[in-house]
C-alpha cells in the first residue's frame, strides 16, 4: 500500500517535468495534470476504506536515506494524514480544473500545473513522513514552491515582492523549526515523530525547543505577528490563493500542532503561547476582513482569522477540542476554496473584484452565485452545512471544558465572521442600487465556461453533502482525534444558543454596515494617532533593509577588495584557531634536540638571516639574488640531511630560476615601487611572525607526535626488485608513478602558460617585444 | 627533527608571509619562494634524525628516511614551473600597464563603497 504512495508521488514529480518541457495544449495539460492528483485521492479513499486506520492504526513503511544521522523518510499514514491527503488531492483536483479555465490565453498553463503538482508533492510528503528532518525538509520544500507559485506572475514587481515576503517569513520559520525537532528529538531519543509524540519529553529545554517549533507554525499559519504575509500573498493568481490558502500551505503548521498537541499541550509553554496567539490573530483577521472592499483581501483576512481559530482549538488541545479542530481543518478547506474559486469567477466575469464596483452578478451568474452561497454559508455557520457543524462541535466542546475566555473571544470573532461572510456573498453577487450593473468583464460579456463554475460548486456542494450527513467524515476525524462526535442536530444546548445569537448579531452586523465601517474608520484613525500603534508589516519591512544594509556594511569592510588583507584575514584565522585550539588543550611541548650537527646549525641559521634580508631589500636584484643564496644554503642543508639528489635538483632549479628572474628584471625596474600600503607594516609584521613562529612550534609539537612506523621502511628493500638502488628514485619512478606523472603534467601546462603570457605578447603602444 | 631545522623553516615562512602580503608581483614571487623552501625543510625535518643517503648498498649506516624526500623533489619542480608562471604574469601586467602591482578587486571595491554610501 506504501508502496504505491511513494509510486504516485513520484508521478507527480515526472508529470511535473513533463508538463514544464512539453508545450501541450490545454485541455490535455489539465487532464495530464489531474492524473496524479486523482490517484493520490483515490489511493487516499483506498487507504482509508481498507485498512486499520479507521481503528486508530497507521499505514508505516521505513525508508532509509541517512541511518548514520537518523535520517529518514519513513512513512507513517494514518487518519490525520489520510485527511490532509485527501484534501490536498481532492482540493487540488478542484484547483487544477478551474486553473484551465481561469489562465489567460496567452499563458501557456504548463509551467503554472508543474509548480502546482510539485507544491502538492510537497505537501503530501510533510503530511506523510514520520522523521524529522525528513519533516523539515517537506516543510521547506513546501515554502519554496509556494514562493515559486506566489511569484507565479513574475513580471509584476508587486507578486515578486509578495513571493520574497512569504518566503523570508516562512523560511525564517522553517529554520526555527529545524533547530527546535533538533531539540525534541534529542530530548526524546529518536528522530520519529510518532516516538518523539510517545515519549513527550518534558523539562527546560523541551519547552526551549516547542517554542522554536511554534515559531516555525505560526509563520507557516500566518499566525500573529507573523500574519502580515498571507494578505501579501494575494498577489497570486486566485487558483495558487486558492490552494494555499485553503487545503495546503498555511495548513501545515496546523497540521504540525495538531499532531504535537497530544504529546505536548502539557508543557507550560504549550496552552497560553498558542491559544492567545490564535486568539489574538483571529480577531485581528476578522476586524480587518470587515473593512476590506477588495473581494480577495477580504476573503484572505478572513483565512487568518480562521487559522487563528484553527491555531486556538489546537493549542487548547483537550481531545473534545481537538476533535473539533480537526473537523474545521476539513470544514475551512471545502468553503474557503469554494470561496477563492468563486470571487475568481466573478473576477473573470466583471473584470474586477472590488465591491464597491460590482451589482447584481447574482442574475447572471446564477450557478457561481449559488456556489459562493453555500460556501459563505459554510463559513458562517448556518445549518446544514459543515461549518455549522464543526463550529457546533467547537462550540461544544469549549463549553464542555469550561474554557470561558476562549470561548467569548471565538463567539465575539465568529460575529464578524459571519459579518463577513454575508459581506462577501452581498459584495460579490448582490444587486446594489446606487451602483451600475456589472456588465462585461475584460474578455467580453461571455458567460463563464463550465470549467470555472462547476469546481467551486462540487466542492460547495460536498460541504453541504458533510453536513447533512456527518457521521461518515465523523468516523476518519474521530480516528484521527478521538474525543468527540459530529453531528448535524445537537439538541436544544447552550452551545446552540450561542451559534444563533452570534448569527444574529453577525446578521446585525451586515445589516448596519456603514455605522459598522464608520465606527471601523475612527478606530484605526485612534490607534493610528493616539496610540501609535505599530505595524508588523512596517516591522518586517525595517527588519528586511536594515539586514541588507548591515550586510553591505559587513561585506564593506571584511570584503574590501584589497588582497593583502584577504591574506591577512585568512593567515591569522589559520594561524590562531590550531594555535588556540593547542593552548586549550593543554598546550603540549616535548623537548627536541637542538641540531644533528655543526654544519646544520650554521646553515639554518644563514637560511634564517638571509630570509629576514630579503624582506628589507628595496632593490629587486638584491632580492633575487638573496632568495638565491637561501635557496643554496638549503641545498647544503639537503646534503647534511643525507639527500643529495634533493640538493642536485635545487641547485639545477635555483641557477634556471634566478636566471628566469633576471630576464623578466631586464624588463622591469630596478628598484621597488614604492606605494602606500593600506595595511600598515606592523600588522604585516605580527601576522608574518605568528605564521613563522605557527610553523615552527608547529613542526615541533607534530613530529614529536610520532606513534606509528613510517611506511617507508621497507622501500630500501623492495627498491631493488623494482629495478633500482636509489631509494629516492625508485619511489618517483615506480612507486608513486603517477604522483610524478601529475607533477610532470604540472610543469608542462605551467610552461603552456608561460608561452602564451610571453610569446605574441604586444605591449599597448603597438610594439613586439 | 631539531629545533635548528623548525626555526629555520619558520623563519622562511615568516619572511615569505610578510611578503605576499604586498601589492608588487615580484616581491609575491619572491615570497613564495621562501615559503616554498620552508614547507621543504619541515617536510624533510619530519623524517627525524639524518642518516646515510637511501642508496642501496651505498653505504652501511642508517639511512635517511626516503619518503620526505620523494615528496621535496616532486615539491621543487613543482615551485619551478608556478615561480616561472608567476614572472611570466608579472612580466605580462608590466608591459601592459607599466607595473606589476596586484591591484584590488573592482567589484569588490565597489560593495565597499556602496555601504559607505549608505551610512552617510
Amino acid at each position: 500500500m506504501t508502496s504505491w504512495f511513494v509510486f504516485i508521488i513520484v508521478g507527480h514529480g515526472l508529470v511535473a517535468i513533463a508538463l514544464a518541457l512539453m508545450g501541450l495544449k490545454r485541455r490535455v495539460a489539465v487532464l495530464l495534470a489531474a492524473a496524479p492528483l486523482g490517484a493520490m485521492f483515490l489511493w487516499a479513499i483506498t487507504a482509508t476504506v481498507t485498512g486499520n486506520v479507521l481503528d486508530g492504526g497507521a499505514l508505516v513503511a521505513y525508508l532509509e536515506w541517512l541511518p548514520a544521522l537518523g535520517v529518514s523518510l519513513s512513512l507513517r499514514i494514518d487518519a490525520l494524514s489520510l485527511i490532509f491527503l485527501s484534501l490536498i488531492a481532492g482540493v487540488g483536483l478542484a484547483i487544477v480544473a478551474f486553473s484551465g479555465g481561469y489562465m489567460k490565453k496567452a499563458d501557456p498553463p504548463g509551467r503554472f500545473l508543474a509548480l502546482l503538482l510539485l507544491f502538492a508533492a510537497a505537501m503530501s510528503g510533510l503530511v506523510a513522513v514520520d522523521n524529522v528532518f525528513g519533516l523539515f525538509v517537506f516543510w521547506e520544500l513546501t515554502t519554496v514552491t509556494s514562493f515559486l507559485l506566489i511569484g507565479y506572475d513574475d513580471r509584476k514587481g508587486s507578486a515578486r515582492a509578495a513571493a520574497f515576503q512569504a518566503m523570508l517569513t516562512t523560511g525564517l520559520g522553517g529554520l526555527a523549526l529545524l533547530a527546535g525537532l533538533v531539540l525534541l528529538s534529542h530530548a526524546a531519543g529518536t528522530t520519529s515523530v510518532a516516538g518523539i509524540i510517545a515519549a513527550s519529553p518534558t523539562g527546560g529545554v523541551v519547552t526551549a525547543a516547542l517554542g522554536l517549533v511554534l515559531v516555525g507554525v505560526f509563520t507557516k499559519s500566518a499566525q500573529f505577528p507573523f500574519h502580515f504575509w498571507l494578505p501579501g500573498a494575494m498577489a497570486a493568481p486566485t487558483p495558487v490563493s486558492a490552494y494555499l490558502h485553503s487545503a495546503t500551505m498555511v495548513k501545515a503548521g496546523i497540521f504540525l500542532l495538531i499532531r504535537l498537541a497530544p504529546g505536548f499541550a502539557g508543557d507550560p509553554i504549550w496552552v497560553p503561547l498558542v491559544v492567545s496567539v490564535g486568539l489574538v490573530t483571529m480577531v485581528i483577521g476578522a476586524w480587518r476582513a470587515l473593512r476590506q472592499t477588495d473581494l480577495k483581501l477580504l476573503l484572505a483576512h478572513g483565512t487568518v482569522s480562521q487559522l487563528g481559530l484553527m491555531t486556538a482549538l489546537a493549542g487548547i488541545g483537550s481531545p473534545a477540542v481537538l476533535h473539533a479542530a480537526v473537523a474545521m481543518v476539513v470544514a475551512h478547506a471545502l468553503f474557503k476554496s469554494a470561496l477563492f474559486l468563486t470571487m475568481g469567477t466573478v473576477d473573470s466575469a466583471a473584470g474586477t473584484r472590488d465591491l464597491r464596483l460590482l451589482s447584481g452578478l447574482g442574475r447572471r451568474l446564477p450557478v457561481a452565485a449559488i456556489a459562493g452561497g453555500l460556501a459563505a454559508a459554510s463559513m458562517a455557520g448556518i445549518a446544514p452545512l459543515f461549518g455549522f457543524v464543526a463550529k457546533e462541535a467547537a462550540f461544544a466542546a469549549l463549553i464542555e471544558d469550561d474554557r470561558w475566555t476562549a470561548m467569548g473571544v471565538i463567539a465575539v470573532a465568529s460575529i464578524a465572521t459571519v459579518g463577513y461572510a454575508l459581506r462577501f456573498w452581498w459584495g460579490a453577487f448582490g444587486a446594489k442600487p446606487l451602483v451600475l450593473e456589472s456588465t462585461s468583464g475584460e474578455e467580453g460579456s461571455t458567460r463563464p465556461t463550465a470549467g470555472l463554475v462547476i469546481p467551486p460548486l462540487v466542492l460547495a456542494a460536498i460541504g453541504l453533502v458533510f453536513g447533512a450527513a456527518p457521521g461518515g467524515v465523523d468516523r476518519l476525524v474521530s480516528a484521527a482525534a478521538p474525543g468527540g462526535k459530529l453531528v448535524l442536530w445537537p439538541g436544544w444546548n447552550l452551545a446552540l444558543a450561542l451559534s444563533g445569537l452570534v448569527l444574529a448579531a453577525g446578521l446585525l452586523v451586515h445589516v448596519q454596515r456603514e455605522f459598522v465601517s464608520r465606527f471601523q474608520r475612527s478606530a484605526a484613525r485612534w490607534a493610528h494617532e493616539r496610540v501609535g500603534m505599530p505595524s508588523t508589516e512596517r516591522g518586517y519591512e525595517s527588519a528586511v533593509s536594515g539586514l541588507n544594509r548591515f550586510a553591505d556594511r559587513v561585506t564593506g569592510i571584511v570584503q574590501n577588495g584589497s588582497l593583502p588583507i584577504y591574506l591577512a584575514i585568512i593567515l591569522s584565522v589559520t594561524v590562531g584557531v590550531p594555535a588556540g585550539a593547542w593552548a586549550i588543550s593543554g598546550g603540549g611541548w616535548q623537548g627536541s634536540p637542538w641540531a644533528f650537527s655543526a654544519a646544520e646549525a650554521v646553515l639554518a641559521v644563514f637560511v634564517a638571516v638571509a630570509a629576514i634580508a630579503v624582506t628589507r631589500s628595496q632593490s629587486r636584484l638584491a632580492a633575487v639574488l638573496l632568495l638565491g643564496a637561501v635557496g643554496y644554503a638549503v641545498a647544503g642543508l639537503f646534503v647534511v640531511y643525507g639527500a643529495p639528489d634533493l640538493a642536485l635538483t635545487l641547485l639545477l632549479v635555483e641557477t634556471i630560476t634566478v636566471a628566469i628572474f633576471a630576464f623578466v628584471l631586464m624588463r622591469l625596474p630596478r628598484r621597488f615601487e614604492v606605494r602606500k600600503w593600506r595595511i600598515r607594516g606592523w600588522v604585516r609584521g605580527t601576522v608574518a611572525l605568528g605564521v613563522g613562529v605557527f610553523v615552527a612550534a608547529g613542526t615541533l609539537i607534530a613530529a614529536a607526535q610520532r606513534t606509528a612506523r613510517p611506511v617507508s621502511e621497507q622501500y630500501a628493500d623492495l627498491a631493488p626488485g623494482a629495478g633500482g638502488t636509489n631509494v629516492v628514485n625508485v619511489i618517483l619512478t615506480d612507486f608513486r608513478a603517477l604522483d610524478t606523472l601529475g607533477e610532470i603534467t604540472v610543469v608542462g601546462i605551467a610552461a603552456l602558460g608561460v608561452a602564451a603570457l610571453v610569446a605574441g605578447l604586444r605591449s599597448p603602444t603597438g610594439g613586439r617585444t | 627533527m631539531s629545533t635548528a631545522m623548525a626555526v629555520a623553516a619558520g623563519a622562511l615562512f615568516a619572511a615569505g608571509t610578510y611578503l605576499i602580503m604586498q601589492r608588487l608581483l615580484t616581491r609575491i614571487v619572491v615570497g613564495l619562494g621562501l615559503i616554498a623552501h620552508g614547507a621543504n625543510l619541515a617536510l624533510l625535518g619530519s623524517g627525524g634524525e639524518p642518516g646515510a643517503a637511501p642508496i642501496v648498498g651505498g653505504s652501511t649506516g642508517v639511512i635517511s628516511d626516503p619518503l620526505p624526500q620523494a615528496l621535496v623533489l616532486t615539491a621543487i619542480v613543482i615551485t619551478f614551473g608556478v615561480t616561472a608562471f608567476l614572472l611570466a604574469l608579472a612580466y605580462r601586467s608590466y608591459v601592459l600597464t607599466d607595473s606589476d602591482a596586484v591591484e584590488d578587486d573592482l567589484e569588490d571595491r565597489r560593495i565597499a563603497e556602496l555601504s559607505r554610501k549608505e551610512a552617510a
